[in-house]
């Protein structure tokens, strides 16, 4: 008789079903279905595709990687802490360390041209959010993830920490420049 | 052990003393650790609340790691622990198998609870709830997870055992109740649920004593969340089921079909744990097929599943509502519902809250692209709070009024609060998650105590828009807060000196449950012939427009983000 009580019918799933349920099975159904081919379709034909390309690393070897290039690209300094502003050629590897609790470096990138962003931290997870575009990204040490990157605006961008990492996680900030 | 009954003059519930009394100290744990939990969000609201921004970054990280375990798994699985004793021995009208072990059970759930809340006050385990390695907390930070989760694990077997008592006692015929079966999904993925704690959690509380040298980093987000998820999945099974038995309970309604129910909890236990996987859709290492399949819940059949109960429920109150003679209109049956009764009322705002804030933001972030929207963000907080403050805590606020007089024997005091108590509960709690969802979509951080930055040169400048928000979360936050208070007073208050009210009739030997009647013909046929619940499915209709318009609107934002590959 009522949902606390046995059902009354011993074989209740042969209860006929009513026409409300039935109908709104079909539509959920339909709308699921959906979602879900909106999901497969824009690896198709959206742009925006979070790349899974993973690589094992350390410390040591990513932070190697990444003095190198910005060695080798580095055009200015910024604040009073001297961080290193690379500028990479179009198409080429980009390494953003982060750790407690900065983003290193400072990377200025050209507008409507292709980058592989390498992160990955040096010790506990972070969060890469780029704001104001809200673009978020998990952190995790010892996986290098790259990431093809196209900006499609100029300015000037934030990357903030949004993965807790401890005392200092509130300051820990980063930037990215777009020409 | 000899045992007694009584049968419950105000429901014709029967109770068996021993699940009754358990039934009582797991209750009554639940609340102490909802107000404890309670507490903590003052201080993490007033911290978050730009203008306020009253602890310090060490006090606010150390608030908001109690605050997520004291709610999310304290206070929630101890009310669940009274919930499936109260849906296996007292549905059934069985004695509770092995009540010993269920006592340990309590015993172990609560010397780990306080061990874990011990290690999060001394300030050295200020990890969150998500204790993401190589973060590492003390040692009894874990052991009192680990001592928790297998009191848990003892408690889903009692109440496994006592089905079969039941059974073997005959105590009912036929099926299990639809309240019981949707206990027993909730039950089976606390099975799973807790095996997965406990592969991963066994392994870090090693490491952190020294033991273990290293546990991934990666590995542990993954099994984590199959427990984490998963456990947030015990909730929605369980409070589906108390939605289910409210609804019987204030209008006698009767499952639609009890196929259709029955076949949608089947449903969760087949896909629900695969949600683990949406918190790692913005991680490195999974495939994106991986993550493709099991963020969707394998092809949102679990979303399916949700769909049907969210028509289902207020559709049963709807039939049973016309058959009382409501039946103006697509809407008298909702306008003449008990609005005054907190129990169904607590329910009703609950399930429009669970669904249209918790489920329509939950799918949307669980989009393999769309997540990066949101990820980590405040929004992430703004949808569970409306899954888990909305849909669970709210549902096991309204059962707790049913239960005052019928379990805890006492009668209500203050019953004009009481009928207040889930609005104002129920309705600041949508403005909070809504205006959080609002900060989360500006790119306001989650566990984040400072918005500013501490002046980092290179921080990050919020919108004013984004500070508004957060002000909006901090007001929206302690109204809440105000509501919850509320609701402990009343339920502390009523335990200690609300009226006694008379236990029952006692007798030695269980009354077994009477077969159920068949309904009349005419009942049993409408469901095929009509339309039998058209004011719920315009409802339904509403939601599903809400749903597929807010869902486009986040492709149209992703579209135009940078391009990603």
């Amino acid at each position: 008789m009522s949902a606390i009580l046995p059902p009354a019918e011993r074989l209740w799933w042969k209860h006929p079903l009513d026409r409300v349920e039935g109908t709104w099975i079909v539509i959920a159904f339909v709308w699921c279905m959906i979602m879900f081919a909106m999901m497969v379709g824009w690896h198709i034909y959206g742009k925006q595709n979070l790349s899974t390309e993973t690589y094992k690393t350390t410390p040591e070897l990513f932070g190697k990687k990444a003095q190198d290039v910005v060695d080798k690209y580095t055009v200015r300094k910024e604040t009073d802490r001297e961080i290193p502003v690379v500028h990479p050629p179009p198409g080429s590897d980009v390494y953003l360390v982060a750790r407690l609790w900065d983003w290193w470096p400072i990377i200025e990138l050209e507008k409507d041209q292709t980058y592989k962003l390498h992160l990955t931290s040096m010790d506990y997870n972070h969060g890469f959010s780029l704001q104001p575009v809200n673009i978020n990204i998990q952190v995790v040490p010892g996986y290098e993830h790259v990431i093809k990157m196209t900006p499609n605006q100029a300015g000037t961008f934030s990357i903030v920490c949004n993965e807790f990492c401890g005392i200092g996680h509130a300051n820990m900030a980063g930037r990215i420049y777009v020409k | 052990m000899s045992t007694t009954y009584r049968t419950c003059p105000r429901s014709g519930l029967q109770f068996e003393l021993q699940a009754e009394r358990l039934m009582l100290a797991n209750a009554v744990a639940a609340v102490v650790f909802l107000l404890v939990g309670g507490i903590l969000a003052v201080g993490v609201v007033l911290t978050r609340w730009p203008a306020v921004h009253w602890l310090s970054a060490d006090a606010f990280y150390m608030v908001l790691t109690a605050h997520g375990i004291d709610m999310l798994i304290f206070w929630i699985i101890f009310f669940e622990m009274a919930v499936l004793y109260f849906c296996s021995s007292t549905l059934l009208r069985c004695r509770i198998a092995t009540p010993r072990m269920a006592w340990l059970g309590f015993a172990l759930m609560l010397i780990g609870a306080v061990t874990n809340n011990i290690a999060v006050f001394r300030g050295s385990s200020s990890v969150m709830m998500t204790s993401y390695v190589p973060m590492m907390a003390e040692p009894a930070f874990y052991l009192g997870l680990i001592l928790f989760a297998v009191g848990a694990l003892i408690g889903c077997f009692v109440f496994l055992g006592t089905l079969v008592v039941a059974k073997r006692e005959k105590t009912y015929q036929g099926s299990i109740p639809l309240v019981t079966f949707g206990a027993v999904t909730a039950t089976i993925i606390a099975v799973f649920t807790i095996t997965s704690g406990a592969i991963i959690l066994i392994p870090t509380f090693l490491m952190s004593v020294g033991i273990v040298k290293e546990v991934d980093p990666l590995v542990y987000r993954t099994i984590w969340w199959a427990f984490g998820h998963s456990s947030q999945q015990i909730n929605v099974a369980a409070h589906i089921s108390i939605w289910y038995a409210i609804a019987a309970i204030c209008f006698g309604a009767k499952p639609m079909s009890e196929r259709v129910s029955r076949g949608a909890f089947l449903l969760y236990i087949l896909f629900l744990q695969l949600a683990s996987a949406h918190h790692l859709l913005a991680d490195p290492g999974m495939s994106t097929e991986w993550k493709v399949v099991n963020t969707s819940y394998f092809m949102y059949f679990a979303v399916l599943a949700s769909m049907i109960h969210g028509l289902t429920i207020p559709g049963a109150i709807e039939v049973a509502q016309r058959e009382k003679g409501y039946t103006k209109g697509l809407f008298e049956w909702l306008r003449k519902a008990p609005w005054g009764n907190p129990v169904f009322s607590g329910m009703f705002i609950s399930l429009i809250g669970f669904g249209f804030l918790g489920g329509i933001s939950g799918v949307m972030m669980g989009t393999e692209q769309l997540n990066m929207l949101i990820h980590n963000t405040i929004y992430v907080p703004g949808h569970f709070h409306a899954t888990v403050v909305v849909g669970t805590t709210l549902s096991f606020m309204a059962l707790t009024y049913f239960l005052i007089p019928v379990l805890f024997k006492r009668e209500m005091i203050n019953p004009g609060l009481a009928k207040l108590q889930p609005y104002m509960f129920g309705l600041s709690m949508y403005f909070f998650c809504l205006v959080m969802m609002g900060a989360g979509t500006l790119g306001v951080a989650r566990r984040h105590w400072d918005m500013t930055m501490g002046g980092s040169p290179l921080a990050y400048e919020f919108p004013g828009a984004a500070y508004l928000m957060m002000g909006l979360v901090g007001i929206a936050g302690i109204a809440a807060i105000l509501g919850g208070a509320i609701y402990i007073y009343i339920t502390v208050g009523s335990l200690l000196w609300g009226k006694k009210l008379e236990p029952g009739v006692q007798t030695t030997q269980t009354i077994p449950l009477p077969k159920t009647p068949m309904p009349n013909v005419v009942i049993q046929s409408h469901g095929s012939s009509g339309f039998a619940a058209p004011g719920t499915f315009a409802l339904a209709m509403v939601f599903l427009v809400s749903f597929v318009l807010y869902y486009f609107i986040n492709w149209k934002y992703l579209s135009q983000v940078w391009g990603l590959s």
